[in-house]
């Protein structure tokens, strides 16, 4: 009988692990600094988790899908150094729209490529990793884009402002985190899209239009790209050609943290900021305690690959891999 | 058969035509567009593009590997910024004070060790959990990179052995010590994968891994090696390189990883393992240098390089599928 | 034979998974030069015994001998030293290596360095080839075979050592008649030097021809050995499937209503040619021919997956273009596909969003999904075709075979098709309920569905047809009515014997 409990001790950690692992080191940080769970340093750490949580929505979702996109974080350079270059050219009312068109055609030429051209997204969005690079650095001619007049906009409400006391950042990713949410698990699109990724042969073979609906990701990613990308030119009202570069790493990280599959088929929007918040903690609860920015790289490795792995080993039932 | 042998012969001679192309086109636009009043297809300037090839190429190699076994390795930048960084701390190492210039070959062998275990540790990672190898690497080139922080901070880590220096500058034969290391590891390399059992298991192993294993290969360990070589070859690309630059950043080597897979991809190797070239992933590696210099040449920068080689590898892949498409009565899923 | 010892002999096994007893004290020996045959209904754990003997399972009880030896199989290459070689149903090769790479697989010979013997290697691969008496050498790259020579070089595999004991996994299943012979002369050469061959087939015809004993596992239980000379189809088979074979043939008939699907001189490639036929309300068509025969690509082209490259489709009398899977559900098409596992589920959804959904776009409340609409459909299907699951929150990949086609049925039925198409509604299903989609079948066509069941299992064509289509090659040779058809000629019909047309 004991190894029966063990068993079920071992499945519910798996399948739990990770909020388990999100509370005991909550607990472990505020009980070595009481300031960390304080409502300041939690604010801290939401606002400035927010743009790389934004964006890992998005990227959750062409995940579920079956796909990756390798190339949210130079995209969200491209969307900071147009919005901010067009806020002084036809001021911020058109600024915004103009820019969420342009990131949405880099989307929907992804979403194209992969979708309807069946393209290996992995090869395609590295592509286009460094495309978009290149575009963000010929659209600024490699100078960085600073807002003439920093003061006198209101553009930087979407970055510095608060609203009933709470950051304007934070209820931008909660607000579209609900949304995607509901959308993700309520709506039949929602559900083509967990078909699409769990087993797309069989998503067609039931009448689903695989490419439409895997190139609808790609569009909700570009829209979650954009708005992260107004969070970050508003925030600090001027940018550097190279903001996002490395946070497609990031992103994907706090993604797979949150337990999806890179096969597809499987993960969850409320798991993802889960993934996200985790990254965020870990940052801040490291500095918190004196310790310099890069340890949490060698932490958030360890965590990654022990988040997958007791997940893999739940579902094949031995901790262990049977590779010979 | 025809048809499926034609696409094959285009698809291996790809990406030297490829290069061909870019040659002429260079040499042509540059007749109009250079501010040099100097040819692009000069004597020195090829030598130099070959030197230059070498840091990508050495690491492009041990990747033909990891991914022709079914692979791949995001931390290949990392594992080279830490070989570079216990290359030149090690030389100002006091236990190492007493050895004169015998310091270089220790320091050498410190770097190429360090890079191969941490590789081997990739492997034994994906081995034993059974974790992506995507995931792992994705991993540990966080991981990694965090190692690299805690020698130093954020602050470069420079030394200067002049010794050193005069053998990383010296030629040979009229090639540059980076490219004789880039051919050695090329040749080393192809005769591994076309001519040991160790190669070509390795293409068995990412073609039908099922079936490797039934017929008793030891994919695990397999496995492990090929990363451990990987790691000992990004390791080897620093050591070449910083050999003569003496100073290595925090950051270097990143988006490295994304170079070399582009390398890789472009010469010809499937994604999905199982097939691919060292012969071709030269040919990729030279072709991206040459798009590099050969942009430089008329005029583009940085940017048009970005822009262009994103594009070219949605294009090569495009090409493959469309060469690969079976006929009009293929099932639409 | 009675002088000789068992070359392998296995004694009491038994397997188990969470869960299931997939082998429960299974004995049997094979002597050398004995063809020995192994049969047993789909899932009656004939192919877990197969791994238990190479190595793949470690049993959890009984032994395995090997001469008077007891042996333990720690893995493939163990099982292969002590002589025991596989030749594997799906086929295990790396199709970008060539054939001595393939067929030398995990034991290429070396040269110092490691370096692959390659003069070796396709000597020692050529002069198998020639004992196999095939049209290609050992350099040519295994992708560019036909699928029946590259289960040749599955074959060549045995070849490639001293073997004891070969298994041969359904060798056939994708051979021609010409290559069977080759096929079987190679098992007399292996039989005629002493080893022990254990022959694993549904085919009973190749059984009875070339095996010298039978056993016979039902459910995970050994059902005994028979010599083959002594006994027939028909007592194997109870003994497979623990009662006699229903052979009746489909008796109730009721009326049939107009044409609702009709199809033309539809031809598609190389797949099929010129194919014509017409299903009417009410009328369950069978269509009967081997693997390859182009049946299944005849149900993908009506489902919009292939486009036809010449020829009509009628629907009610009206001539449609389907383009899509989409298209077809919109036009009241409704496909049970060949591979459940494959193209029927999404394994790791629940039951219910299996079941709903092609029509989840129509199922909505306001902009959300009506899951009590949901719940109500899966409800009532799971009532109606009696599908076993603890709730509609099951994931679909922990049901069993049965229980899945049903949920595959059920998403379909619930589409409320005018034309519903099954392909080997009962691959991998366990007897019971076997009978019960036949049934199913039945009161659908009476209920006025027009309904084309594909099966390569003639019993289930006899038994629920009201007309047989004989395929050959992509060609449709003839058509039976339930009265005409006998199993002499439904057998030539599929051969590409024409002679029956004339019966």
């Amino acid at each position: 009988m004991a190894t029966v409990t063990k068993q079920q001790i071992g499945s519910v950690l798996a399948k739990q692990g990770i909020l388990i692992a999100f509370a005991v080191f909550m607990i472990a940080f505020t009980l070595a600094n009481p300031k960390f769970l304080s409502v300041d340093n939690v604010f801290s750490v939401v606002r400035s988790s927010a743009i790389l949580g934004v964006m890992a929505l998005g990227v959750t979702f062409v995940v579920i899908s079956g796909n990756l996109d390798l190339s949210v974080g130079s995209m969200m350079s491209f969307s900071t150094i147009v919005v901010l270059d067009l806020h002084d050219k036809i001021g911020p009312t058109l600024a915004i729209p103009a820019m969420f068109a342009m990131t949405l055609c880099l989307g929907a030429f992804i979403g194209f490529l992969v979708g309807y051209l069946r393209l290996n997204s992995l090869i395609v969005t590295l592509g286009m990793l460094s495309a978009i690079h290149g575009l963000t650095l010929t659209y600024s001619g490699g100078q960085n884009m600073d807002i003439a007049d920093k003061d006198g906009t209101w553009f930087s409400i979407f970055g510095q402002g608060t609203a009933l006391g709470i950051p304007v950042p934070i209820l931008i990713f909660a607000a579209l985190a609900a949304l995607l949410g509901i959308v993700l698990t309520k709506t039949a699109f929602g559900r083509k899209v967990y078909a699409v990724g769990g087993n797309g042969t069989a998503a067609t073979f039931s009448g689903i239009r695989r490419a439409r609906t895997v190139f609808s990701c790609y569009l909700i990613s570009a829209t979650c790209v954009a708005t992260a990308g107004l969070i970050q030119a508003s925030r600090s009202l001027g940018s550097q050609n190279t903001v996002g570069q490395g946070l497609e790493l990031e992103v994907l990280a706090a993604v797979i943290l949150g337990g999806a599959s890179l096969l597809g088929g499987s993960g969850t929007i409320f798991k993802t900021v889960i993934g996200v918040l985790i990254l965020g903690f870990i940052q801040n609860g490291l500095l918190l305690l004196g310790l310099q920015f890069y340890v949490q790289f060698v932490v958030t490795w360890v965590i990654i690959i022990l988040a997958v792995w007791l997940d893999i080993a739940a579902k094949r039932g031995k901790l262990w891999s049977p590779i010979a | 058969m025809q048809p499926g042998a034609l696409s094959k012969a285009l698809k291996n001679g790809a990406i030297w035509g490829f290069i061909a192309l870019e040659l002429i086109f260079f040499s042509v636009a540059g007749e109009y567009l250079s501010l040099s009043d100097k040819a692009f297809m000069d004597y020195d300037n090829m030598l130099l593009l070959l030197k230059q090839s070498a840091p990508i190429g050495i690491i492009a190699m041990g990747m033909t590997i990891v991914m022709v076994n079914g692979n791949i390795d995001l931390s290949v930048g990392a594992t080279f910024a830490i070989a570079a960084i216990v290359l030149l701390d090690s030389m100002t190492w006091p236990i190492f004070a007493g050895l004169g210039d015998w310091v270089i070959p220790v320091a050498w062998l410190l770097a190429l060790a360090v890079g191969t275990l941490l590789g081997a540790l990739n492997g034994l990672i994906v081995w034993k959990t059974g974790v992506d190898a995507f995931i792992v690497t994705l991993g540990s080139m966080l991981g990694f990179r965090g190692i690299v922080f805690m020698f130093n901070g954020e602050n470069p880590t420079s030394h200067l052995n002049w010794t050193l220096v005069d053998f990383a500058e010296a030629e040979f034969l009229g090639l540059a010590t980076a490219s004789w290391f880039l051919l050695a590891v090329t040749l080393v390399i192809w005769f591994v994968m076309a001519k040991t059992v160790h190669g070509r298991n390795a293409y068995a192993i990412g073609d039908n891994r099922e079936a490797a294993v039934n017929a008793g290969i030891r994919v695990g360990p397999h496995m492990m090696i090929n990363f451990a070589i990987i790691g000992f070859l990004a390791a080897l690309s620093a050591v070449v390189f910083y050999s003569e630059s003496g100073s290595v950043n925090p950051n270097d080597g990143q988006l490295y990883e994304l170079w070399v897979i582009t390398a890789v991809v472009l010469g010809g190797t499937k994604i999905t393992g199982g097939a691919g070239s060292v012969i071709g992933t030269f040919g990729g590696v030279i072709a991206i240098q040459l798009l590099r210099k050969g942009l430089g040449h008329i005029g583009a920068d940085t940017s048009t390089v970005n822009l262009v080689i994103g594009l070219i590898l949605i294009a090569v892949l495009f090409l493959d599928r469309q060469l690969n498409v079976k006929g009009k009565e293929e099932l639409k899923v | 034979m009675t002088d000789t010892k068992p070359i392998l002999h296995l004694d009491n096994i038994v397997k188990t998974f969470p869960g299931v007893r997939a082998l429960d004290g299974v004995s049997f020996s094979v002597m050398p030069g004995e063809v020995h045959a192994l049969m047993g209904e789909n899932g009656a754990g004939k192919s877990t015994l197969m791994k238990v003997l190479g190595g793949i399972h470690q049993p959890d009880g009984g032994s395995i001998f090997m001469g008077t030896d007891k042996v333990t199989m720690s893995g493939p290459l163990e099982a292969k030293a002590m002589g025991i070689v596989f030749i594997h149903q799906e086929l295990s090769l790396a199709e970008e290596l060539s054939v001595a790479e393939n067929i030398y697989l995990g034991e290429l010979p070396r040269k110092s360095l490691g370096r692959v013997n390659w003069a070796r290697l396709s000597e020692q691969t050529n002069a198998i080839l020639k004992k196999l008496n095939v049209g290609f050498d050992a350099k040519t790259r295994v992708g560019d075979l036909s699928i029946a020579n590259q289960q040749m070089v599955e074959i060549a595999r045995a070849l490639t050592v001293d073997a004891k004991a070969v298994i041969f996994d359904e060798p056939t299943a994708s051979l021609t008649d010409a290559e069977k012979v080759v096929l079987f002369d190679v098992i007399a050469d292996l039989k005629a030097e002493g080893v022990g061959i254990i022959y694993i087939s549904h085919r009973m015809e190749e059984i009875f021809k070339i095996t010298d004993r039978i056993s016979i596992l039902r459910d995970g239980q050994y059902q005994g050995t028979v010599a083959t000379a002594e006994t027939d189809e028909e007592a194997v088979t109870q003994m497979m499937i623990g009662r006699k074979l229903d052979l009746s043939r489909n008796a109730s008939h009721h009326d049939l209503g107009d044409v609702a699907l009709e199809v033309r001189g539809l031809s598609c490639g190389k797949l099929y040619q010129d194919v014509s036929f017409e299903v009417r309300r009410g009328e369950v068509v069978g269509f009967y021919g081997l693997v390859g025969a182009g049946r299944t690509e005849i149900a993908e082209t009506l489902f919009g997956l292939r486009d036809p490259s010449s020829g009509q489709v009628l629907l009610d009398g009206e001539e449609v273009r389907i383009h899509s899977p989409a298209d077809a559900i919109a036009r009241g098409i409704s496909l049970v596909p060949e591979d459940r596992k494959g193209q029927g589920l999404v394994l790791g959804m629940n039951c219910r969003d299996n079941m709903t959904l092609p029509q989840i776009d129509d199922l909505k409340a306001g902009p959300f999904v009506a899951e009590g609409a949901e719940i109500a459909i899966f409800d009532l299907y799971r009532e109606r075709l009696d599908i076993r699951t603890p709730s509609w929150k099951q994931q679909a990949g922990n049901l069993s075979g049965g229980n899945q086609q049903k949920i595959v049925i059920g998403k379909w039925l619930s589409m409320h098709p005018s034309v519903l198409i099954v392909d080997e509604p009962t691959r991998g299903i366990d007897v019971g309920s076997k009978s019960e989609i036949h049934k199913l079948l039945r009161e659908l066509a009476a209920q006025g569905y027009a309904v084309m069941v594909i099966s390569s299992e003639m019993p289930e064509v006899l038994h629920v047809s009201d007309r047989i289509v004989a395929m050959y090659s992509g060609r449709i040779m003839r058509t039976f009515t339930s009265d005409e058809v006998s199993e002499d000629n439904l057998i030539q019909a599929i051969s590409g014997i024409k002679s029956g047309q004339a019966a």
